[in-house]
């Protein structure tokens, strides 16, 4: 089912969780919300889910207006960060409570939701610890099993809130894997979220960049990564090299020498620099618009790691590069460097 | 490795490393291989207090709590007991003693209820809502402990009394609070407000309301959540507040004996009847009845300890 949330104002005392949030979602979508903790994205979720209500705006879900509905009422499948099972109920008896739970006009009887719980903790792959209960579960066990309560309820969208967060780096690798194929096969709209740039591009087909209660974009992975709209989404997303550059109509400076790189039609001013780390390429001393010394090198699988102090500006600005491990780098060595791809935004302070 | 500190408890003596000296060689090994390499034959014992000293704290704590709990208690029943067995039954069987006994299980019953009830929503209402005044409310929870009883008691016959608030309006219609049932059942529902809200406000709080949250989404109503959610997972605090709050409901003294009138067979109830009975040097009677208190404050403390080990278990199978 599609979403759309317009206009949502959220505050918590004079804290503006949400301004003005405007999102469409569309059917049978996987969306990821990332922003770091205080973006307003967990508020977002549960504002759609019904356990939040906005100040003022708008949320429809297929068209219909969700806000005259209490949470009990919309039919959205919640995932929480700490999986809220029932902890004095079985595993199966967790799957179950949506089918017991519904008006005894539209309640199953007891084969029937016997026969689903046991499909969807199939689905889940973990039939063989129906009798169990959630505290003799590991982390992931119960991550999933709170994903099967959610979806027993035949949800028209779900919501999971950090999904991963509370797993170990290992299981959660495993999981991201799971849950983009999970979705591949019941291709129910959901919206994940996530403080993790790496969860949400490699599990997303839609990233909602959010910061301060705003969306700073919304885009498919390779685009917020490749074309990052704000300053903010270049920082948050990948690594960057940032530099504080000025901008006089087309000229680029650094700390008064020109980069002679064009500013990509940034304003004049004051304005930072953005690069990716791998995006600096090095060469040898005067062949680039940046020089300086190397003063670490650190070699991991495919590439190296150089710390490079810049020359001029009394060499304090460090910066640190990703190189191809073909060209043997050393410390002391003098390189210059240049910027193949990159993005200047206004300095905003 | 901090082996100075003085009383060591004997769960960490267990887990208590080898003496300082020469470990910080053997840091990282297992601590079983740190065992072995310092042997028991330490210069000192470092790892607890001297024979003698531990010997006299150990006897301090038994003296102390066997003049000042169990010798009472002996006491009690071999009063209760000294003209005989049959003495003990006929003294529990006057009609007066009946009638103490009935009303303070009455008594119990409806002030043991209401507290149920008033306990489970203001502890709800503390645990699971934000609200200007919390604070304000979690701390008159606590008043009828911090107040004296017999203060709890005049506070209702200030209100209630042929003098009070209300008094003028109750003769008028014919009702009668104070020195009856009702006004003991308010007394006594003062006093022993805080035991279930105190037991239930930190286990809620620390349960959250996520699992409420999963339920109302999962479509259940508030009081599905309520009975198949929140319930079960209070049930044993629940039972504990229960018991301390029957207990005191039972015992209770100061507040009842200002608000009941002491009319004997009507408004006496079981404390009360101990006094006046002890007063006319009815011993055996007077310590029967103590005796059957007594009883109850045995029985509670067993089924404290048996609430309070469920409650644990409760606790830790829930970390995750």
């Amino acid at each position: 089912m599609a979403i759309e949330v317009k206009n949502i104002v959220k505050t918590f005392g004079s804290f503006a969780a949400l301004d003005n949030v405007d999102l469409k979602v569309a059917d049978g979508e996987l969306l990821a919300l990332l922003g770091p903790s205080g973006s307003g994205k967990t508020t977002l979720l549960r504002i759609i889910a019904g356990l939040d209500w906005p100040d003022s705006g708008e949320v429809a879900i297929d068209g219909e207006n969700a806000l005259s509905r209490g949470a009990s009422e919309r039919q959205v499948g919640f995932v929480f960060q700490h999986y809220a099972l029932f902890r004095h109920m079985t595993v199966f008896e967790n799957v179950a409570f949506g089918l017991r739970v519904q008006p005894r006009a539209i309640r199953k009887d007891e084969a029937t939701i016997r026969a689903r719980v046991k499909e969807l903790l199939d689905l889940v792959q973990l039939d063989w610890l129906a009798n169990r209960f959630p505290s003799q579960l590991s982390g992931g066990q119960r991550q999933r099993i709170a994903l099967a309560r959610a979806l027993a309820i035949e949800p028209r969208i779900l919501l999971l809130d950090e999904p991963f967060g509370a797993l170990d780096a290992k299981v959660r690798k495993e999981l991201r894997q799971w849950l983009r194929s999970l979705h591949n096969e019941i291709h129910v709209t959901s919206i994940f979220v996530t403080h993790d740039q790496e969860e949400a591009l490699e599990v997303a087909n839609r990233v909602v960049v959010m910061d301060k209660g705003k969306i700073e974009q919304i885009g498919s992975p390779g685009e917020v990564y490749d074309n990052p709209a704000t300053a903010f989404v270049h920082g948050f997303i990948g690594e960057s090299i940032v530099l504080p550059v000025d901008v006089a109509g087309d000229a680029v400076r650094l700390d008064g020498r020109s980069l002679n790189i064009p500013a990509l039609g940034a304003a004049s001013g004051a304005a930072k620099l953005f690069v990716r780390r791998h995006d600096m390429a090095i060469g040898p001393a005067g062949s680039g618009t940046l020089e300086g010394a190397i003063r670490h090198v650190r070699s991991f699988g495919p590439i190296q790691r150089a710390e490079v102090a810049l020359s001029g500006g009394e060499g304090k600005t460090v910066i640190e590069i990703d190189a191809p491990r073909d060209r043997e780098l050393q410390a002391g060595e003098i390189v210059s460097l240049q910027p193949r791809r990159y993005r200047i935004f206004a300095a905003q302070d | 490795m901090s082996m100075q500190s003085g009383l060591v408890s004997s769960t960490s003596q267990l887990r208590a490393y080898a003496p300082t000296t020469d470990v910080s060689v053997a840091a990282p090994a297992p601590l079983l291989e740190v065992a072995r390499a310092q042997p028991v034959t330490a210069p000192r014992n470092l790892r607890t207090e001297p024979g003698p000293i531990r010997f006299i704290i150990i006897a301090l704590a038994i003296i102390f709590l066997s003049v000042f709990v169990v010798l009472p208690l002996v006491v009690v029943f071999a009063s209760a007991f000294s003209k005989g067995i049959m003495a003990y039954f006929a003294a529990l069987a006057e009609p007066e003693a009946m009638a103490a006994i009935k009303l303070t299980l009455l008594i119990a019953a409806i002030s043991v209820t209401l507290n149920l009830v008033f306990g489970v929503i203001a502890a709800w209402a503390i645990s699971k809502f934000e609200f200007t005044g919390k604070t304000f409310l979690i701390t008159l929870i606590d008043l009828p402990f911090s107040v004296s009883p017999v203060i709890s008691g005049l506070v209702f016959v200030l209100l209630f009394g042929a003098q009070g608030f209300f008094g003028t309006w109750l003769q008028a219609h014919n009702v009668h609070i104070l020195f009856a049932v009702p006004g003991i059942a308010l007394a006594t529902i003062f006093v022993t407000f805080p035991f279930v809200a105190r037991a239930l406000i930190p286990l809620m709080q620390e349960q959250g309301t996520q699992e409420e949250e999963a339920a109302i989404s999962l479509g259940a109503s508030g009081l599905q959540t309520f009975f198949r959610v929140t319930l079960p997972n209070i049930k044993w605090g629940l039972l504990y507040g229960v018991l301390l709050c029957n207990a005191r409901a039972m015992g209770e003294f100061g507040a009842v004996s200002v608000v009941s009138g002491h009319i004997r067979g009507e408004t006496n109830t079981m404390p009360l009847l101990v006094e006046i009975l002890y007063n006319e040097y009815q011993f055996v009677a007077s310590f029967a009845i103590a005796s059957l208190l007594a009883m109850l404050a045995l029985i509670t403390l067993v089924v404290k300890t048996i609430l309070e080990r469920r409650l644990d278990e409760a606790e830790v199978s829930d970390g995750d």
